[in-house]
């Protein structure tokens, strides 16, 4: 109906969305992540997208919470927050952006290119710390769903690796 | 008061779906039965992260099943309002945790089959199961790698840890044909490219599954008589005390919330 108000709407919608952070790792903002999907505006109502990074993340009702406050804070009352699966979330949407900040927060970035290959083949995983790449795996499942933990052979330190998918 | 079990319109569709859901559902409980007591802190946090993968899973399918059927039931329904009858899973995946060995020859075994299977589930023609599937089949990718890995290592390991592994690989191989059993309700669906035909992937999990064994000096078993009767509500002993654990609180206080 009002065209105007709606896209001014659906920028301000985005814009607080894309603020809010994943509570595991809040370097990390939703849009970064590639979690946040899509923000909607009809007759003056907010639609927020959302896909789940893995089956069992127990951070997206967090997530989901936070939209609204984020939305709330705009002005912008009782948003739909909706759960999209298809197509399914990859390490691949994470931005570059993403990967830099990650990797200043002390977690090696998952590697581009989430096929079988990255899953099951070699992975040299450079140590954020020292960037080492003599680093090894100590188990494939660390302190969240989306992690697994490594050690470095150079510098000695133990890291998490957000790891592909 | 205690609350009643739900009935279920049991459809192809969604007793189907809830055969898969209840497979994930009682595999992630048994898991997390592991948490704290696992042999090294690591192993915890990979049992845990497990069956975390599978409840995700597990809501995710019961999600589907509800809007399929619509009735008004829901994840929470499904799991905690159905009575051990009305559960479908398989019977391996009830079977108690036992040892170490016993719990990882049971993920090696499940594991290997359902990561064949939810990729060739992502060609469904169901948009939603396919895309579950899409997960899921990442998901277990890295369990086969978890648990190929350790039956290796227990196999190839000390006398002990061979015995157990070789014990409970000897105890769990009858429970193994039902993943690949199919009945009249899933024909149809897989002639209709919603689900996928388990018998087709036998050959490749058999040689995936052989390969590994060998590479751990374990033994395949040769019996071919299977044990079935999950995927029709008949369990083993074991479920109804799984069960009774799960529900004990939403059956007590129906509704309660916190
Ligand atoms: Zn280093």
């Amino acid at each position: 109906m009002n065209t105007v108000n709606d896209t001014d709407l659906q920028q301000r919608a985005w814009h607080a969305a894309s603020q809010v952070v994943d509570p595991e790792i809040p370097v990390l903002t939703i849009a970064d992540l590639g979690v946040l999907r899509d923000v909607a505006v009809s007759d003056g109502h907010v639609e927020v997208a959302i896909t789940p990074t893995y089956s069992g993340c127990p951070a997206m009702n967090m997530i989901a919470l936070e939209i609204e406050l984020a939305l709330e804070r705009e002005g912008i009352r009782n948003p739909k927050i909706r759960t999209v699966l298809s197509p399914a979330w990859t390490t691949d949407w994470m931005s570059d952006d993403g990967r830099r900040k990650l990797r200043d927060y002390g977690i090696a970035p998952p590697q581009v290119g989430s096929g079988r290959r990255a899953l099951f083949g070699d992975q040299h995983v450079a140590c954020p710390q020292c960037g080492s790449i003599e680093t090894e795996v100590l188990s494939e499942f660390g302190s969240t769903s989306c992690k697994a933990l490594w050690r470095c052979k150079s510098c000695r330190e133990p890291f998490d690796y957000f790891k592909c998918h | 008061m205690t609350a009643a079990s739900i009935t279920v319109s049991e459809t192809p569709l969604v007793l189907y779906t809830l055969r898969r859901a209840d497979d994930a559902l009682i595999l992630g409980h048994r898991l997390s039965e592991w948490c704290g007591h696992a042999p090294a802190m690591e192993e915890d946090m990979a049992l845990a992260n497990m069956g975390l993968d599978l409840l995700g899973q597990a809501r995710e399918l019961y999600t589907h099943a509800a809007k399929v059927e619509g009735q008004g039931n829901d994840e929470d329904k499904f799991a905690y309002l159905r009575d051990v009858r009305q559960y479908r899973n398989l019977l391996l995946l009830e079977q108690p945790n036992g040892d170490f060995a016993r719990t990882m020859t049971r993920q090696f075994f499940y594991a290997v089959f359902a990561d064949l299977y939810w990729r060739a589930m992502m060609a469904s023609r169901d948009t939603t199961l396919a895309a579950i599937a899409a997960k899921a089949e990442k998901e277990f990718a890295y369990h086969v790698r978890h648990s190929s890995e350790w039956m290796i290592r227990l196999g190839d390991g000390t006398e002990e840890s061979h015995r157990r592994a070789q014990t409970a690989i000897d105890d769990l191989w009858a429970f193994t044909g039902e993943m690949f059993s199919v009945d009249d309700a899933e024909r149809g669906l897989i002639d209709a490219g919603i689900a996928v035909d388990p018998a087709t992937l036998r050959s490749r999990w058999l040689k995936i599954v052989s390969g590994v064994l060998h590479e751990a000096t374990l033994i395949l078993p040769e019996n071919d008589w299977m044990q079935k009767g999950g995927r029709d509500g008949r369990h083993s002993e074991h479920l109804g005390h799984l069960l009774s654990e799960l529900q004990s609180l939403p059956r007590t206080f129906p509704g309660a919330m916190w």
